[in-house]
């Protein structure tokens, strides 16, 4: 059981939760936890959300579990967490959960070129891995490719611009399906073959690779990741359902 | 047809059954064959319980039902479930 100890709108539909969970073991970067939401009548229902924290970000006795939740217009969960949740409700979590779409700068190969592909709010657990990287003081280069909508719909636009900006081996590429920025010299649509090419590592680097997003878009990057020529077995993927966010 | 999600959502189910993390064992398709992290295959989570299936031949491979009281995990479709463990 968690308590919210602050919430932080990321964009117009989209909130973070910063929960304070005692007894936290603490947890990997792209790991998830799975909420549990109970009505008066006994009805309940689970949802599974990644935690957009670093495990590091925290100090040792008092680790930040912080998710970021999309709001589904007719989901059954998300408009709960996003509009009526506030400071000092509890909330019922399991986890953290998963070890597969993991992260782990002290794991084997953690020092290698590392390309992350998100679609709209599944950057979340990719978001955790830089946090990671950042606060581990990790050297692994990373590169970000994020497909969202419109410039509007992007998480942590500030924080991702400074540590692009900061120059420290994190690269971020904005792919725009429908509405790029003022200026932007990128034409909008999907992400394709020649933004993988220019914006992610060759096949030879032998990078790691997440994939994050709604199941179309996962299976599109995976498939042209393939024929680029990365081994299936480097690229490790999350979906989101139909009850997921869509991008 | 992409109705489904991954398995990567079957971690904190399996996780009230299994001491480690079951997402990333591998299963072996009876089916076809094929290999997978648990992570890797699709999943239906709309059916009575929740429902694994081969991301090559859309075979079952196991199927978990979670009652109040008890669990169900039906792993017919799996020939093995290969764990990595810390070395002895």
């Amino acid at each position: 059981m968690g308590t919210v100890a602050a919430l932080r709108d990321e964009t117009a539909t989209a909130r973070t939760i910063v929960l304070d969970v005692p007894g936290w073991p603490g947890h990997l970067a792209g790991q998830h936890v799975d909420v549990r939401l109970t009505a008066e009548d006994g009805y309940s229902t689970e949802r599974s959300y990644s935690i957009a924290s670093a495990p590091a970000d925290g100090q040792a006795d008092r680790p930040v579990v912080e998710l970021t939740v999309q709001r589904l217009a007719d989901g059954e969960v998300s408009p709960y967490l996003t509009e009526t949740l506030a400071v000092g409700y509890p909330l019922e979590l399991r986890g953290p959960v998963g070890g597969w779409f993991v992260w782990n700068p002290d794991g084997p190969a953690s020092t290698g070129p590392v390309l992350l592909v998100a679609g709209g709010s599944g950057v979340v657990p990719l978001m955790a891995m830089i946090r990671e990287r950042a606060a581990a003081g990790s050297q692994a280069p990373f590169r970000l490719i994020y497909s969202v909508r419109d410039p509007s719909a992007l998480l942590y636009a500030d924080e991702l611009a400074r540590r692009d900006r900061a120059g420290d081996g994190l690269q971020v590429r904005y792919v725009y399906t429908r509405t790029a920025p003022p200026g932007s010299t990128e034409p909008t649509g999907r992400i394709n073959a020649a933004t993988l090419a220019s914006a992610g590592w060759p096949p030879d680097e032998s990078p790691a690779v997440f994939v994050c997003g709604p199941t179309g878009f996962v299976e599109a990057v995976a498939d042209l990741l393939v024929r680029a020529g990365h081994g299936a077995g480097a690229i490790k993927t999350e979906r989101f359902g139909p009850s997921g966010g869509k991008t | 047809m992409s109705d489904y999600m991954d398995g990567n959502m079957l971690g904190g189910s399996l996780g009230e059954l299994f001491s480690m993390d079951v997402t990333s064992a591998t299963v072996t398709c009876v089916s076809c064959g094929a290999s997978w992290a648990i992570a890797q295959t699709r999943v239906y989570p709309h059916a009575p319980g929740m429902v694994a299936r081969c991301p090559d031949c859309d075979a079952v491979l196991l199927r978990l039902v979670r009652g109040p009281d008890r669990a169900w995990l039906d792993l017919r479709g799996v020939t093995s479930l290969q764990v990595a463990m810390p070395g002895q």
